[in-house]
């Protein structure tokens, strides 16, 4: 790439300077501070702290959430976008913005939306209070509210590429005499695969990682309804640094490894709407 | 107009299901808000808000979002165009960390920033000895919101600096242009749009913000305590409308951003189009490009 000709090599080497120092500050320091936290005491005081019987139902809850809710989002994030991209109906632009609004609410009101409605004292929580089903301070809340959260993701991913993938050959599909589900399986889905791939690795991280909707849903009781995240709070809120460092530092490890899948799998859904 | 129209029967049900999925999901939960913030009327909703601490606590959060969104406009502008134009050692990686923050959970990020700035740390006794200590303080606030948001600009400006051909910003410099001259008149109207939609998605990341904020902050009253912090707070304290009211307020203020944001970004469509022109008056390349018509592929 050219470097423009009319800066000088002072304010170039400047605002390289400046960029370096801004990462070093915000991101490289807090990640190296946080590992050398993590590890200070040596990989056995490491394991130890990450195998604590709360850490580890912790992370399993964790776990458990993501999976359910990723399933769920990834299944109703499709049938939705293709209801929002390929079919034209009334309030169609209405349901967009619905589909945006996890975004904008804050996640803490987002759980306490939740507990409004589905808590002792809620519209439905009543209900469900009579057949004996508990949704707040258990998992069912947890998964709403993670699913809750993390809606747009899958949307927006697979509305992008079905936007730009046309209809041409689910139209020469249909034409050739395969079904709707056929039409589904064999051309839409391939076609959009990258796409939702993306969506679900989204799905993923936030869901890994959310921490203010399920700790105001789940009422954060130790080895019950506490997720990984609540536990690196709660380690730290006790004083046990190190327990907490190394929590956060294998979710940290964790989103390294999806956002390095995520930037393989953006390089493959570009090369696959540039024609394969 | 639609193609996968799965069999009218089967189609409907889906669309059926999937209506009342986001029905159970998204707006029985709103709805659950608004008819309870409306609980005591209008005149309990604006009594909430008066109470010096819910209010402290929405200034605090406005301000705070202000200050991190402008932080993470300039240097975010600053970022974007060192990765774009320039080419230095360590480029690749400094790319590839600017998503980290959306990637690592938000307490997660406040934790990093106490391990190295905290009071336990030898940098953080430095900050504390100049008097500027991270946690519990307001500009240890602003640090975790800033990031937490760090990516906004600077994902927002790459792609429209990748468009924007340098050889532009050369021409005007070249025809006399003074180098700021160059960045105001040129660069910056066409990448305006971009920083627009950074600063305003991270402001409104930086109300809602939690995570990172109640980690570093605890939740001192008037002092550290954020409007999301606060709601927390007094859901605890089993003070449901309290928190309804000051909800209502950020959800609002969220929505309103939103709707800005799609305006942004559909202004964001017109900007570049207007530089095709600039770009055929300037430069030859693309005079000479204009006079040979290239064929599209579809058409050879």
């Amino acid at each position: 790439m050219a470097t423009p000709s009319y800066q000088s090599k002072t304010a170039k080497f400047t605002m390289i300077g400046i960029v370096f120092l801004y990462f070093t500050v915000f991101i490289i320091l807090p990640i190296g501070g946080m590992f050398a936290g993590a590890f200070a005491k040596g990989l056995p005081a490491f394991w130890r702290e990450l195998t604590r019987p709360e850490a580890v139902h912790a992370i399993s809850l964790t776990f458990i959430i993501t999976a359910i809710v990723t399933v769920l989002n990834a299944v109703f994030g499709t049938v939705l976008a293709i209801l929002l991209v390929r079919h034209h109906f009334p309030g169609a632009a209405l349901l967009k913005g619905i589909v945006d609004l996890p975004f904008a609410v804050s996640p803490v009101i987002a759980g306490f939306m939740l507990i409004l409605l589905y808590g002792p004292k809620g519209l439905l929580g009543v209900f469900f209070d009579a057949w004996g089903i508990k949704i707040v301070y258990a998992l069912p809340g947890m998964i709403l509210a993670t699913l809750f959260v993390t809606l747009p993701f899958v949307v927006k991913e697979v509305s992008l590429v079905l936007q730009e993938i046309g209809t041409e050959q689910e139209q020469a599909a249909t034409i050739l005499g395969a079904g709707p589900w056929r039409t589904f399986w064999r051309i839409t889905l391939p076609g959009i695969r990258w796409g939702l791939l993306y969506g679900i690795t989204l799905t993923v991280a936030r869901s890994l990682g959310e921490f203010g909707a399920v700790l105001v849903v789940s009422g954060n009781i130790i080895n019950r309804t506490q997720t990984a995240t609540m536990d690196i709070y709660q380690a730290y809120s006790d004083y046990n640094e190190l327990g907490s460092y190394a929590v956060a530092a294998l979710l940290a490890i964790i989103s390294f490894a999806i956002l390095f899948s995520l930037e393989l799998i953006k390089k493959k859904k570009e090369a696959a709407s540039n024609g394969n | 107009m639609g193609h996968l129209k799965i069999a009218h029967l089967s189609w409907r049900l889906l669309a059926t299901i999937v209506v009342s999925y986001i029905f159970v999901l998204v707006l029985l939960p709103m709805g659950a808000l608004l008819s309870n913030s409306m609980a005591g009327g209008w005149g309990g909703f604006l009594e909430d808000l008066s109470q010096p601490v819910a209010r402290k606590a929405l200034q605090l959060t406005f301000e705070v979002a202000l200050i991190g969104a402008l932080v993470n406009g300039v240097f975010g502008l600053l970022t974007a165009y060192v990765l774009v134009r320039f080419e230095f050692p360590g480029k690749g990686l400094l790319n590839a960390l600017v998503d980290l923050p959306f990637a690592i959970p938000t307490n997660v990020s406040g934790l990093m920033l106490l391990a190295v700035y905290g009071g336990g740390s030898p940098l953080g006794k430095v900050l504390e000895g100049l008097g500027l200590p991270l946690a519990y303080s307001i500009p240890g606030v602003v640090v975790a919101v800033i990031l937490v948001t760090f990516p906004f600009t600077i994902r927002a400006l790459q792609p429209l600096l990748e468009e924007l051909d340098p050889d532009i910003e050369a021409a005007a410099y070249i025809l006399g242009a003074s180098r700021w001259k160059t960045f105001w008149k040129v660069t910056f109207p066409s990448l305006l749009p971009g920083v627009l939609s950074g600063v305003t998605l991270a402001f409104s990341r930086g109300l809602a913000e939690f995570g990172a904020v109640v980690v570093v902050a605890g939740n001192i009253p008037m002092k550290t305590q954020l409007a999301a912090v606060y709601i927390y707070g007094e859901m605890e304290s089993y003070n449901a409308r309290g928190a309804t009211s000051i909800s209502i307020v950020l959800v609002a203020a969220a929505i309103v951003l939103l709707v800005l944001l799609n305006l942004v970004s559909s202004k964001q469509r017109l900007t570049i189009p207007r530089f095709g022109l600039l770009r055929k008056i300037f430069v030859k390349g693309e005079v000479k490009e204009h006079g040979n018509p290239v064929i599209p592929v579809q058409d050879r």
